[in-house]
């Protein structure tokens, strides 16, 4: 089953004239993805063509979906932009807004949670290289790729990954597919403070999905996302966990890159998380280059 | 990014938030003026740097403490003189310094009490969180870790903006009274309302204080600003001072490359914060210490690549190179081709170990073996990090 998207999602894209928009879903398509709609304001009626598939595009999310059945967005539209773009896709009534945007202002974020809140749709992202549920195919494909990960690196199978980085994530997919073990689905969450779907929500998932049968997480420093969802997995999770957290030898008070990647105060430190989860009997990769490895023992395989 | 004091306090000036009274001074004798149109008592004078530690820092000319009491106009421009021009050591500083280019000159007012109150972002409730504390003046890490009972902490729902009650409770959880009270809803509220207009993610004044002729003022401020939104505040752009930044820093920033420069002595360029995050704790654990931290985003191009070389390379205590690039989407061959173009036209003579993994990677590592470069290639992130601390121990 997988989880949030399988092969069979119908997704539109927001932002698919631009170069970032075009060049994935570009390749989504070439994936087999069912990408069925694509969304720039005043391109409505044109059509988007590549290598036979004829994709139309819409002014407005709400008509993209009311014509085309498209129940997930995926945005690349610009920081200034990304937040509307977002709350058009809640009020939209999608299932899922799958928001790539980097560099959105946090003020932002801030007022987009407001505005979804008792709202259906779910948000993954900002920030984030978004999700794969991989398809049965050469290299994976007639999958659903959603975001910007590169899809042959998959394999379907039994192994949920849940991430907040990009590389990271696709480092981890790579050392799982190399050794011959697939994945249900694999999410990035994304690095930023405010975001939509945490480490926790995703773990929840995979926990009730019955194709995925252990579970990688990959966190690093700032924030408390992690511990929150190492509680939870002792005393709910039944499947095995392999985690690793980057950041270990960042210094205090430097910003990592991502917004959210930063120990200040004390807290989020790579130590903590690293202890929280070793008590959840999490096993904790040594290095990022043994995450696989690492499931693979604590799973018996 | 950071401001200096006396922007904060301009800042300040233009929300409404009660402060100190004073200015900005860039000579003695402008100093001195700023000191007569004040006429106060009193007057404190500060050296304007990015980092803390002044009162108890030393300039290289021997004149000690970036932060000085005069007693009158004429003393605050001599004191000026010893301070403008010259170069401030703190803690913080390192022992180069920092050149002191600007000083603040203000009032110098008697404190009754001293307190503490922040705003900033609050990813646990995707809000604005209010932090306040009787313990100003002090380190507000070891208050909340001492005296927890001390810390006051309020929830700013984000589609309401911080209530006028809500001042008023933590005025009178700060002890506040009478027309203090009036005083604190005014500031408090001004204070928000400057934290989400100029895109702050952080904003703590430490001391806030009581006066001892019954003003509530903030002494003194830190400003953490979203770097994400600094697209629509020039008026925050504009008070950017790169000379306070790491040079190395502002040249990567123009490149779009994301460097932060660290202790170590094994440099990495890697594309992703994540793994270039994971790079450098793979090193540690080898034995090695990384020189930075560097992103060079999904894309790298042969331009960012050379860039990245020339900023790692410009820090003296670089002894061997980590290159760990997974290239998903990108051509691990047009990487390599990337790599081996800078690496000609900057001239390593370094242990320079190179991981690629990805997209084409066999043409990739075939273009790196031909190119005659003395690199070492490397099969595995796990191999790289060995490789390299092994040729930087060597050396």
């Amino acid at each position: 089953m997988a989880i949030l998207v399988t092969p069979q999602t119908r997704i539109l894209v927001q932002g698919i004239t631009g170069d970032f928009g075009s060049r994935h879903a570009k390749l989504s398509l070439d994936y087999g993805t069912q990408l069925v709609a694509g969304v720039t304001p005043g391109k409505g009626g044109q059509v988007f063509e590549h290598n036979g598939h004829k994709v139309p595009v819409f002014d407005t999310v709400a008509e993209a979906a009311r014509e085309t059945g498209a129940t997930v967005s995926v945005i690349f539209v610009p920081p200034p932009f990304a937040a509307d773009a977002i709350l058009e896709s809640v009020d939209a009534a999608l299932d899922l807004a799958v928001a790539i945007t980097e560099g959105i202002p946090v003020n932002d974020m801030i007022k987009v949670k407001v505005g979804m809140a008792g709202k259906k749709t779910r948000l993954i992202g900002p920030n984030c290289p978004g999700l794969v549920t991989p398809g049965t195919g050469k290299d994976s494909h007639g999958g659903c790729r959603i975001g910007i990960a590169p899809g042959y690196i998959h394999k379907r199978g039994n192994v949920g990954v849940v991430s907040r980085s990009g590389t990271l994530t696709y480092e981890a997919v790579w050392q799982l597919t190399s050794r011959g073990i697939g994945q249900s689905t694999c999410v990035g969450i994304g690095g930023d403070p405010v975001n939509g779907t945490s480490h926790l929500d995703v773990l929840k998932m995979f926990n009730e999905d019955p194709e995925t049968e252990a579970i990688i997480m990959i966190g690093e420093i700032g924030g408390d996302k992690e511990e929150e969802a190492a509680a939870w997995a002792k005393a709910n999770c039944k499947k095995p966990i392999a985690a690793f957290i980057a950041g270990a030898s960042a210094p205090p008070g430097r910003r990592m890159g991502h917004a959210g990647a930063i120990v200040s105060g004390g807290k989020g430190t790579a130590a903590a998380k690293i202890a929280a989860m070793k008590d959840a009997g999490i096993a904790v990769a040594p290095t990022p280059s043994a995450m696989a490895e690492t499931l693979l023992k604590h799973w018996g395989k | 990014m950071n401001i200096h004091e006396y922007q904060a306090r301009e800042l300040f000036g233009k929300y409404g938030v009660a402060t100190q009274p004073g200015r900005v001074a860039s000579t003695p004798e402008e100093a001195e003026k700023v000191a007569v149109e004040l006429g106060t008592k009193e007057l404190i004078v500060k050296a304007q740097i990015h980092a803390g530690g002044r009162g108890k820092g030393t300039f290289k000319n021997g004149f000690k403490g970036g932060v000085h009491v005069c007693a009158s106009p004429a003393e605050a421009r001599d004191i000026a003189g010893k301070m403008l021009g010259q170069v401030l050591v703190t803690h913080q500083t390192g022992a180069e310094g920092k050149l002191v280019g600007k000083i603040f000159v203000g009032e110098a007012v008697e404190i009754a009490r001293e307190l503490y109150f922040a705003v900033l972002h609050d990813r646990a409730t995707s809000g604005y969180t209010i932090i306040a504390s009787t313990e100003g003046g002090v380190n507000i890490e070891e208050v909340a870790e001492h005296t927890p009972e001390k810390i006051v902490k309020v929830a700013v729902n984000p589609a309401l903006g911080l209530q006028a009650y809500q001042s008023r409770n933590l005025a009178t959880a700060l002890g506040l009274r009478g027309p203090l009270i009036n005083q604190a809803v005014k500031l408090f509220g001004n204070l928000f309302t400057l934290f989400v207009k100029c895109d702050c993610s952080m904003v703590e004044v430490n001391p806030l204080v009581v006066t001892k002729d019954g003003r509530l003022m903030a002494l003194d401020a830190k400003f953490n600003f979203d770097d994400n939104a600094l697209y629509r505040q020039p008026d925050v752009v504009a008070m950017r001072d790169k000379t306070e930044e790491d040079p190395r820093e502002v040249a990567a920033s123009e490149f779009n490359l994301n460097y932060i420069g660290l202790d170590g002595n094994i440099a990495c360029l890697v594309n992703g914060a994540g793994l270039a995050m994971a790079t450098m704790d793979i090193i540690q654990h080898y034995g090695g210490s990384p020189a930075n931290f560097l992103d060079v985003g999904g894309g790298a191009s042969k331009e960012q690549v050379t860039a990245a070389f020339k900023i790692i390379l410009s820090d003296p205590h670089v002894r061997g190179i980590l290159v760990n690039i997974f290239g998903g989407i990108m051509d691990c061959n047009v990487i390599a081709n990337g790599i081996v173009a800078a690496a000609k036209e900057v001239s390593i003579n370094i242990p320079l170990v190179v991981r690629l993994e990805g997209n084409n990677v066999a043409a990739g590592k075939a273009t790196l073996a031909a190119s005659g470069l003395a690199l070492v290639s490397a099969d595995s992130l796990d191999d790289a990090a060995q490789k390299v601390v092994a040729a930087v121990k060597k050396a």
